[in-house]
C-alpha cells in the first residue's frame, strides 16, 4: 500500500461529502425563484420588506394584480400555498410560536373559531372602503377583528338539468326531496372529514334538520344510494354526469357558482343548476399572523385583498363572491350563479365546539 | 481482504507483519460513508419525525403516555391495524406474483419494443393520486368501461388492492429484474442439460438466487401499500381506512396528536416487524452469485418454451389489462374537447394555466430540476449506504450494526408522509439553529424527494453489489490492488452498471411528489403534480381537460426518463463511467 493509494479513498469520502452539501444547498436555486427564506428579509417596517402570504392551494389571482400591488406598496410579497382549509388551520396552529409567514387568506368559517381560540391571528389595522361591507361577515367573538371577511361562496347541491330533462324526471329541489326514491342512486357528495365543501353540507344540514334531526337526515340519504367521493374533484369530475367526466350520477354536492362553467361551447345556458334551498354559506377571512415578522405588511396586503381589483377579481380566479358591495360581478354570474337568498347557517363557535363529535358520528352512520 | 466497521475503527499506526494498522484514509473514508448518510436521515427524518411524534405524549410539559391506552382501546385501531395489514399483503402478493414472470420477460428476454415496455410499467408509479382517481375510477364507475361488467368493483377493497398492484408492479419488476439480467444462466442451462424440467430448474436453482431481491422487492412493496394514502381515499373511501388515512385524519383534519402519535407508533411497530422479517428472508437467502453482463443473459423471447410462454401471457395481461387500460383511459379523455376530438387540450399546456401564474409546460421543467437535486442526493446518500450495508463484517455484533443501518434508511417509506411533512413544520423553522426557514424556502422538497428516494436507491444497487463474489475482491488484493483500487474496480463498476435502475428509480420517486412533499409549502414554482392538483380543483371542462393533458405529460416524462435511465447501463456507457 503507497502512502498515495491511501490518500485517495479519504479524499473521495471528502470530495463526496462536499458534493453531497454542495447538492443540499445548490437546491435552494432550483426550489424557490428568489431562494430566500420566508421572512427572513422582512424588515418589519411598513412600506418595505418582504411580506409571506400563507394560503390553500386555490388561492388564485389574475396576471399583474400582485404585481402592481408590489409596485405601489414598495413591498415584495411571498405566496406560500400548501393543504386544503381546515389543514391550513391546523398547520397554523401547529406552527404558531414560529409562523410560516406574515398574513393568512383562506381561513373558513369551519375554522375561523379554532384560529382565533388559539390565537393564530391578530387584530390588524384595515383601512380599505371595503372593510366595513367586510365587517357583515365577521365571526362572532372576534370583537377585535382578528379576522377580516375577503370573500364568500354557497355550498350547495348541484344538478345535471340536461340529464333530468332528458329523462323526464322532475329535478329535486330541496334536502328533503333528495330522499325520494326517484333520486335513488343518483347523489354524490364528497367526504366531510377529507373536504371543506363535503363538511359544509353537513352543517347545511344540521342547520336544516337542527342536532336532533341530521344523523337521520343522512341515514335516510344512505339508504337511497348516495355515494361518497374522497374530494369535490372525485366527486364533480369522475361521478358528476356533467362535470366533463361523464360520471354516472346527476346530483352533486358543489358551489353555487358551478352552473356558469357548464355553458357548452356554443351554447347559451348552462347545462346543469345550483338548489339554492341547500345551501351552506363559507366565508374566507384574512388575518395578520401572530408573530409576524411584517405585521404591517400583511395589513396592507388585507387591504389590497379588499382592494376594488382584487375584489371584482375573485369571481373569475377563485370562483367566490366579493365581499364588497361596490364591485360589479360578471354578467354571466348575475344570470346564472345567484346566490341562495337564505343559505343554512350554523355559528361558528358550534362548529368548532362540535366539528370532531359531529364528524364522527357521521362517519359512523354513513361510511360505517 | 475483508473489509469490516469494526477494522474501520480508527487504530494506533502499528503495521503489523501483514500491515494490521488502518490507514487513515479508509477510516476516514468508511467514517464519512456511515456519517453522511446519518445525518441526513437524522435531520430530515428522524427529528421531524421525533419533533411531532413528542408533541403528541407531552401535555403541559410532561409525559403523557396516557393516549396508548385511550387510542389502543378502541376497537376501531385494530381493525385500522387488521385492514392495513390485509390490504398491504393482498397489495404485495400481487404485485409479486405479476412482477416477477415480467422482470423475466423485461429483464431476461429480448423481443421488439422491449425498453419500451420496461419504461411504460413504470408510468403508474409516479401518477398522482388525483390522477389516479381519473384514470382508473373512471373506468370503475357505473357507465365506465369496467363499469358496465357488473363487477361493481368502484369503491370497493378489490378495486384498492388492483391499484395498489397497479403502482407497485414496477418496483417488482425493477428491483427483481436488476438481479436476474445478471443472473449467470449457465448453472440453469446445466441443471436443464441434466434433465431438470424448466420449472424444476427454475424452482431449485434460479428462484434461491432471486430470493434476496424478491424479498427486497417485497419489503419495498409491502411498505408502499401500508402507507398508500391517497389511492385508499380516492378507489375505497374511508371504509378502508388504514393507519396512513387515520394518521391523516387525525392530524391534519383534527389535530389531535396524541391519537397521531400513538398511531405512528403503532405502524412503526408493524414496519419494522415486516423488516425484520424481510430482513430474515433476505439473510437466509444472499449468497455470492455469478453474476455476468446483461446482454449475454438475455435471450431472445421463446414462445414454444412453457417457461416463457407464461411470461408472456401473465406480462401481457398485467401490461394491457391492469397498467395500460387506465393510462389509455387518460389519454383517450385527454384527447376529447368540446369540440370533439382534439389537441385541444394539449395547446393549453404553453398557456398560463387560468390564473395559476405558471404554464404546465413550467411546471414540468421545475419538476424536472426538483427531481433532478433530488436524485443527486439520494444517489449519492443511497449510494453510500449500499456501500456500507454490502459489507459483511466478521464480527457479529458488525453484522447486527450492518443490518440495523439497512432498515433504518427504509423507514422513511413507512413512516407516515403526513408525519414527516407535519415534523417538518416544527422543525425546520430553525434548522441546527440556523437562522434559516427551510419549510417556505422550496429547499425542503428536493430533499424530502431525496428521502424517500434513498431507500429506493439502497434496495437497487444493494442486491447487486451484496452479490459480488468476496473471492473477487479478495483476488483484486492479492495481485497488489489497494483497498481504494479494489472498491474502484471491482465494487464501483458493478453498482454503476445497476445505477441506471436507480437513478431511474429515484428520479421517478420524485417526480411523482412521494411522501411528505405534499406537505411542504410552495412558494413561487409548483410542480407539474402540484399544477395538476390545482387544476382539478377548479371547475370547468377546460380545466379538467387541461388537468388530464398535463397528467399525459408528466406519464411521458416519466416514461422518458425511465428509458434514457435504462440506456445507461448498457455495457459501454457503464464501464466508461
Amino acid at each position: 500500500m503507497t502512502p498515495r493509494t491511501t490518500w485517495r479513498p479519504g479524499a473521495r469520502a471528502l470530495a463526496t461529502a462536499g458534493a453531497a452539501a454542495l447538492a443540499l444547498t445548490a437546491c435552494s436555486a432550483v426550489g424557490s425563484g428568489s431562494g430566500s427564506g420566508a421572512s427572513d428579509d422582512a424588515t418589519g417596517t411598513a412600506g418595505g420588506g418582504t411580506v409571506t402570504l400563507v394560503t390553500h392551494e386555490s388561492f388564485a389571482l389574475s396576471e399583474g394584480l400582485l404585481e402592481q400591488f408590489e409596485e405601489e406598496s414598495g413591498l415584495t410579497v411571498e405566496v406560500v400555498q400548501q393543504a386544503d382549509a381546515g389543514a391550513l388551520a391546523n398547520q397554523l396552529v401547529l406552527t404558531k410560536d414560529a409562523p410560516l409567514g406574515d398574513v393568512v387568506y383562506g381561513l373558513d368559517n369551519a375554522f375561523a373559531t379554532r384560529a382565533l381560540d388559539e390565537g393564530v391571528v391578530v387584530p390588524a389595522d384595515v383601512t380599505a372602503p371595503a372593510a366595513e361591507d367586510a365587517a357583515r361577515y365577521a365571526v362572532e367573538g372576534d370583537d377585535d377583528g382578528a379576522l377580516t371577511a375577503v370573500d364568500y361562496s354557497d355550498v350547495c347541491v348541484n344538478v345535471d338539468t340536461a340529464w333530468f330533462a332528458e329523462q323526464g324526471v322532475p329535478e329535486p329541489t330541496t334536502l328533503e326531496s333528495l330522499l325520494d326514491p326517484a333520486y335513488r342512486g343518483l347523489l354524490v357528495v364528497p367526504d366531510p372529514v377529507t373536504s371543506s365543501p363535503g363538511l359544509a353540507f353537513v352543517l347545511a344540514t344540521i342547520g336544516a334538520f337542527g342536532e336532533d334531526g341530521w344523523v337521520d337526515y343522512w341515514a335516510g340519504l344512505r339508504d337511497n344510494g348516495l355515494k361518497v367521493a374522497d374530494g369535490w374533484s372525485e366527486a364533480y369530475y369522475t361521478d358528476f354526469t356533467a362535470g366533463g367526466g361523464d360520471g354516472p350520477r346527476p346530483i352533486v354536492l358543489s358551489y353555487a357558482s358551478s352552473p356558469p362553467f357548464t355553458v357548452p361551447e356554443g351554447g347559451t345556458e348552462p347545462t346543469t343548476r345550483a338548489l339554492l334551498d341547500t345551501c351552506f354559506r363559507q366565508v374566507e377571512y384574512a388575518g395578520v399572523l401572530a408573530g409576524a415578522d411584517n405585521p404591517e405588511g400583511g395589513a396592507q396586503l388585507i387591504d389590497f385583498l379588499l382592494s376594488d381589483a382584487v375584489q371584482a377579481d375573485l369571481p373569475g380566479s377563485m370562483y367566490v363572491y366579493p365581499v364588497s358591495t361596490a364591485v360589479e360581478l360578471p354578467e354571466e354570474w348575475t344570470r346564472w350563479a345567484p346566490l341562495a337568498e337564505q343559505p343554512f347557517e350554523v355559528a361558528p363557535a358550534d362548529i368548532d365546539a362540535h366539528r370532531e363529535e359531529w364528524l364522527a358520528t357521521w362517519s359512523d352512520t354513513v361510511v360505517g | 481482504m475483508t473489509t469490516t466497521l469494526e477494522r474501520a475503527r480508527p487504530a494506533a499506526p502499528a503495521p503489523g507483519p501483514r500491515g494490521g494498522g488502518v490507514p487513515p484514509g479508509r477510516v476516514l473514508f468508511w467514517g464519512a460513508a456511515v456519517v453522511v448518510p446519518l445525518v441526513f436521515l437524522g435531520v430530515f427524518f428522524a427529528w421531524p419525525v421525533a419533533a411531532i411524534v413528542g408533541r403528541g405524549f407531552v401535555t403541559d410539559g410532561a409525559l403523557d403516555l396516557g393516549g396508548f391506552a385511550d387510542v389502543l382501546g378502541r376497537p376501531r385501531t385494530w381493525r385500522i391495524v387488521g385492514q392495513t395489514l390485509t390490504q398491504a399483503t393482498l397489495g404485495t402478493l400481487g404485485s409479486v406474483l405479476l412482477g416477477v414472470p415480467a422482470a423475466y420477460l423485461l429483464h431476461r428476454c429480448t423481443f421488439p419494443g422491449r425498453a419500451a415496455v420496461r419504461a411504460f410499467v413504470t408510468v403508474p408509479f409516479v401518477l398522482p393520486t388525483v390522477v389516479v382517481g381519473v384514470a382508473f375510477r373512471s373506468l370503475l364507475v357505473e357507465g365506465g368501461l369496467l363499469g358496465g361488467l357488473g363487477l361493481g368493483l368502484d369503491g370497493t377493497m378489490t378495486a384498492i388492492v388492483l391499484a395498489l398492484v397497479f403502482f407497485n408492479t414496477a418496483v417488482v419488476v425493477r428491483t427483481v429484474g436488476g438481479l436476474w439480467e445478471r443472473l449467470d444462466p449457465r448453472a440453469e442451462q446445466a441443471a436443464r442439460s441434466l434433465g431438470a424440467s424448466p420449472w424444476r430448474a427454475f424452482r431449485t436453482v434460479t428462484l434461491p438466487a432471486l430470493a434476496p431481491a424478491i424479498a427486497s422487492a417485497a419489503s419495498l412493496t409491502f411498505l408502499f401499500c401500508a402507507t398508500a394514502f391517497g389511492t385508499v381515499l380516492v378507489l375505497g373511501g374511508r371504509q378502508f381506512g388504514t393507519v396512513e388515512t387515520e394518521i391523516w385524519v387525525q392530524t391534519t383534519q383534527f389535530l389531535d396528536l396524541r391519537a397521531a402519535a400513538v398511531l405512528s407508533v403503532v405502524q412503526l411497530v408493524v414496519v419494522v416487524a415486516a423488516l425484520a422479517l424481510a430482513g430474515r428472508a433476505r439473510a437466509r437467502t444472499e449468497r455470492a452469485l455469478h453474476l455476468t453482463e446483461p446482454v449475454d443473459a438475455a435471450h431472445p423471447v421463446r414462445l414454444r418454451d412453457p417457461f416463457d410462454m407464461v411470461a408472456v401471457v401473465v406480462t401481457a395481461v398485467t401490461v394491457a389489462g391492469l397498467i395500460a387500460l387506465p393510462l389509455v383511459n387518460l389519454v383517450v379523455r385527454s384527447l376529447r374537447t368540446p369540440d370533439g376530438w382534439g389537441l385541444g387540450n394539449y395547446a393549453r399546456l404553453a398557456e398560463p394555466a387560468d390564473v395559476l401564474r405558471v404554464t404546465p409546460w413550467e411546471a414540468a421543467v421545475t419538476s424536472l430540476r426538483v427531481a433532478l437535486d433530488a436524485t443527486v442526493i439520494a444517489v449519492l446518500v443511497g449510494g453510500l449506504v449500499a456501500l456500507v450495508v454490502s459489507r459483511r463484517p466478521r464480527a457479529a455484533a458488525g453484522r447486527r450494526a450492518v443490518a440495523g443501518l439497512d432498515a433504518l434508511f427504509m423507514l422513511p417509506l413507512g413512516v407516515s408522509a403526513v408525519t414527516v411533512g407535519f415534523g417538518f413544520l416544527v422543525s425546520m423553522d430553525r434548522p441546527l439553529g440556523l437562522p434559516l426557514d427551510l419549510r417556505t424556502s422550496g429547499v425542503l422538497v428536493p430533499v424530502a424527494q431525496a428521502v424517500v428516494a434513498v431507500p429506493l436507491v439502497v434496495r437497487t444497487v444493494l442486491p447487486v453489489l451484496r452479490a459480488i463474489d468476496p473471492r473477487l475482491r479478495e483476488a483484486a488484493a492479492t495481485l497488489g490492488a489497494s483497498p481504494a483500487r479494489v472498491l474502484r474496480t471491482v465494487d464501483l463498476a458493478v453498482a454503476l452498471r445497476s445505477l441506471g435502475l436507480a437513478l431511474g428509480f429515484a428520479f421517478a420517486a420524485s417526480l411523482g411528489e412521494f411522501g411528505a412533499t405534499s406537505f411542504l409549502a410552495r412558494p413561487e414554482n409548483p410542480t407539474l403534480p402540484v399544477v395538476i392538483f390545482r387544476l382539478l380543483g377548479r371547475p370547468g371542462v377546460d380545466n379538467y381537460g387541461t388537468a388530464l393533458a398535463a397528467s399525459v405529460l408528466l406519464a411521458a416524462l416519466t416514461a422518458g426518463i425511465v428509458a434514457v435511465c435504462e440506456r445507461l447501463r448498457s455495457p459501454g456507457v457503464g464501464s466508461s463511467w
